[in-house]
C-alpha cells in the first residue's frame, strides 16, 4: 500500500516537471523562452551525447574502442545517407559485433 | 476514437521515425523489468510504473526507493532531482506544442529524453498534421517501453540470445540526432555549448550528478550569447 503511494508520487512529480513550463507560459510565449526553444535542443542533444558516453572506460580493455568506432560509424552513415534509422542500426550492429567478440574483450 | 481520423500514411511515417527507439526501449525496459522482479515486484508493478511514471532512469532509481522503503519526502526530492532535466525539454517545446489541442496533455506527459530527441528538430512530414505525428511518435514510444518493462518482468533473464551491446542504440540515437542537427544548422554555437558544458560538468561533478549543473550552465551561456545569436539568425 505504502509502495503504491510512492509510485503515484514519482508519477505525479514527473508529470509536474514536464507540465510546469507549459502551465507557466500559457499566454504569448515570452521572447526569451522562444529564444531558448530555438537554441536549447541542439545544446541538450550535445549534452545527451556526453551523457551516453559518460561510463566509457578508457583505462582498461577494451579501452572504449567499440563505443568510439561505433560512434564514428553513426556519424559517417548520417553524413552519407541522412537517414537516422540506417545510422542507428548500423552503429548498433557494429557495436554489438565488437562487444560480443572475445577478441576485443580479452585480446587487446 | 482518435485512430479513425488518422490516415495510414502518417501512421507509417511515425512508426518508421520511432523505430530507433523500439530496440532501445525494449532492451532498457527489459532491464528494468528484470531489476524490478529481482526486488520482489511483479508484473502489475511493472505495468503501473511504465504506464504512469514513464521515465527510464527514474524507474530504475524508483526500484531502489520501493525496495528500500523510502519516505514520502525522500521520494519527492529524488524524483525532482532525477527528472529536473525534463523542465528544459518542456521549455524548448512550449512554442511547438502550443496549439496541439486535444493531444497536448499526452504529448507533455510522454516527453521523454528519446521522444524529445526525435521531435525537437521541428521537422514534420509533408501533408501531415504536426500534432497527430507528434502524438503517434510519442504513443509508439510508450508502447515499446511498456512492452519492454512487462516482458522483462515476466521473462526474467531467460532470453534466448545475447543482446549484449544493444543498449548502444540509445547512444546512436542521440549521436545521429546531433549529427543531423549539425548538418542542417549553420550556427554551431548551441551544439558546441552543449558538448562543452556537459563535458566540463562531467569532469567537475562526476558522472552521477552532472546533468543538472550542465543544464544550468548551458542555459547561462546561451543567455549570455542571446544578443549575438539573435543577430546571427536574422
Amino acid at each position: 500500500m505504502n509502495e503504491a503511494i510512492l509510485v503515484f508520487l514519482m508519477a505525479f512529480v514527473t508529470i509536474l516537471l514536464r507540465a510546469l513550463p507549459f502551465l507557466v507560459f500559457r499566454g504569448q510565449t515570452p521572447k526569451y523562452i522562444a529564444y531558448l526553444g530555438e537554441v536549447l535542443p541542439a545544446a541538450i542533444i550535445g549534452m545527451l551525447v556526453v551523457y551516453c558516453l559518460k561510463d566509457v572506460r578508457i583505462a582498461s580493455a577494451p579501452f572504449g574502442i567499440p563505443g568510439l568506432v561505433a560512434a564514428v560509424c553513426v556519424v559517417g552513415l548520417q553524413i552519407w545517407k541522412r537517414n537516422s534509422l540506417i545510422s542507428i542500426l548500423g552503429g548498433t550492429f557494429v557495436y554489438m559485433l565488437m562487444i560480443q567478440s572475445r577478441f576485443l574483450v580479452s585480446g587487446l | 476514437m482518435v485512430w479513425i481520423t488518422l490516415n495510414n500514411k502518417i501512421i507509417k511515417y511515425a512508426f518508421l521515425k520511432s523505430l530507433p527507439v523500439l530496440a532501445g526501449y525494449i532492451v532498457l525496459g527489459i532491464g528494468f523489468g528484470i531489476l524490478l522482479r529481482s526486488a520482489g515486484y511483479g508484473v502489475l508493478w511493472a505495468l503501473a510504473m511504465s504506464a504512469l511514471i514513464y521515465a527510464g532512469s527514474m524507474q530504475y532509481v524508483g526500484v531502489g526507493l520501493l525496495a528500500g522503503g523510502a519516505s514520502v519526502i525522500e521520494t519527492i526530492l529524488t524524483t525532482l532531482m532525477v527528472n529536473a532535466r525534463h523542465l528544459f525539454y518542456s521549455i524548448s517545446m512550449v512554442d511547438s506544442y502550443r496549439d496541439a489541442g486535444k493531444y497536448k496533455p499526452y504529448l507533455i506527459f510522454a516527453l521523454t529524453d528519446e521522444t524529445y530527441s526525435l521531435l525537437c528538430d521541428g521537422n514534420v512530414p509533408e501533408e501531415c498534421s504536426a500534432e497527430e505525428y507528434w502524438f503517434l511518435v510519442s504513443f509508439f514510444n510508450q508502447c515499446y517501453w511498456v512492452t519492454g518493462c512487462v516482458a522483462g518482468n515476466i521473462l526474467g533473464s531467460a532470453l534466448p540470445f545475447s543482446t549484449a551491446g544493444i543498449e548502444f542504440s540509445m547512444t546512436a540515437l542521440f549521436i545521429s540526432s546531433f549529427t543531423e542537427q549539425w548538418l542542417t544548422h549553420k550556427d554551431h554555437i548551441p551544439a558546441c555549448t552543449g558538448l562543452f558544458s556537459a563535458f566540463l560538468c562531467l569532469v567537475v561533478f562526476g558522472s552521477e550528478h552532472f546533468l543538472i549543473p550542465s543544464m544550468l550552465l548551458i542555459t547561462f551561456i546561451l543567455t549570455l550569447l542571446r544578443k549575438k545569436e539573435e543577430a546571427r539568425s536574422e
